[in-house]
């Protein structure tokens, strides 16, 4: 309103001001959502959105899923094996609930996505798949896909203990120009909103997940990317450990929900 | 590597109105974006959709570079008899994907 006083504009904006600093200010022990409380990040989107998942005939992240059971199938590497000659694509049901895991000779955990390159190396001898590449995204979509309606059941034991420790303190401390953390946003004020948009919890039960705002089909890591730009904060190295250490973290704290993948986002 | 999901029921009595949905695997690119270099990329999209249920056609569609990728459509038509529905995607450049699937009218 251009006939507002001056004086008045300055306070209301003043106003504003405060009252977001004293939410930011309110939660920033980061408290973590009791059991009772936890949702998909499904629940919070519209029913149009939510339509689209529900039917595998209208939800385009199935396409991925279909690809990734084709390549599953496919003989490849100098050993000229398919993933299906070792395991048969049912006989993953139950993994991605699982993940990230620990790995013996890597010493660290590894995500789903990981966990298919270093198998591809190890019994297929072929070349790793470039992350974010659509066939490596759809043979996580196939593995995933495998466990859907499973709880999400991640242990973490003494060799997680550092990792997950790290993930938790990325995900509760603050970072970026906004000098604000995830936990702020996810564990303090989701169900509120945020300029137009629910705040969801950030559970990550469906990934790779179809997101509408990327026309396709990506990762968790690369969701991560996003929200870190939103935070004014530069995205880690793409095969820095804290992206692995954030979605152990974030798996944990999705224990109890179930997983979707191929799940349909905003 | 495209592909099409279609839903059309099995089965419907003589008479009935029913829904059928197509999903199309496709970019959809609106040759309006340009790729890290600045390079126009250039357009690609599916201009066209048809579907003929035993040789007469039901439904057309034309689609335009604000359609998104993956382009959904579900229409609705009458069953009148036994036999198919054939689908016809055509992009810019005249090329054609098609897919068909079968109805038993009782």
């Amino acid at each position: 309103m251009s006939a507002m006083p001056e004086h008045l504009g300055h306070r209301t904006c003043a106003a504003f001001l405060l009252a977001a600093l004293s939410v930011v200010a309110s939660g920033a022990s980061g408290s973590e959502i009791p059991a009772a409380e936890k949702r998909s990040d499904y629940e919070f989107m519209s029913p149009d959105t939510r339509a689209i998942q529900d039917d595998d005939g209208t939800n385009p992240g199935m396409f991925s899923v279909l690809d990734g059971e084709g390549l599953w199938n496919k003989k490849d590497g100098v050993l000229s094996v398919s993933c299906d000659d070792c395991h048969s694509g049912a006989s993953m049901r139950g993994i991605a609930a699982r993940y990230p895991a620990y790995d013996v000779d890597y010493k660290r955990p590894v995500d789903l996505q990981e966990r298919i390159n270093i198998c591809r190396k190890r019994r297929q001898n072929a070349t790793p798949l470039p992350p974010e590449s659509r066939e490596l995204l759809a043979l996580a979509a196939f593995v995933a896909h495998q466990s859907r309606g499973m709880l999400i059941e991640l242990a973490i034991d003494e060799r997680l203990k550092p990792f997950f420790d790290a993930g938790r303190e990325l995900f509760e401390g603050r970072q970026g120009q906004l000098n604000i953390s995830c936990a702020q946003c996810h564990d303090d004020n989701w169900g509120r909103r945020l300029a137009g948009n629910v705040i969801p919890q950030a559970q990550p039960t469906g990934y790779p997940a179809y997101r509408l705002e990327w026309q396709e089909i990506g990762s968790l890591q690369r969701r991560l990317r996003n929200c870190l730009t939103g935070m004014r904060a530069e995205p880690y190295p793409d095969d820095a450990i804290e992206y692995v250490e954030l979605e152990l973290y974030m798996a944990w704290r999705a224990n109890g929900l179930r997983i979707e993948t191929p799940a349909v986002r905003p | 590597m495209a592909r099409a999901l279609i839903n059309v029921p099995r089965k419907a009595r003589r008479g009935e109105i029913i829904e059928i949905k197509t999903l199309l695997s496709h970019p959809m690119e609106t040759g309006y974006r340009r790729d890290n270099m600045g390079n126009l990329i250039s357009r690609d999209i599916i201009s066209r959709f048809v579907c003929v249920y035993n040789g007469t056609e039901v439904f057309q569609a034309d689609l335009f570079p604000a359609v998104a990728a993956n382009p959904f459509l579900s229409f609705f038509t009458v069953a009148t008899e036994s036999g198919t529905f054939e689908f016809r995607w055509t992009d810019d450049h005249g090329n054609t994907q098609t897919a068909q699937a079968n109805i038993e009218v009782a």
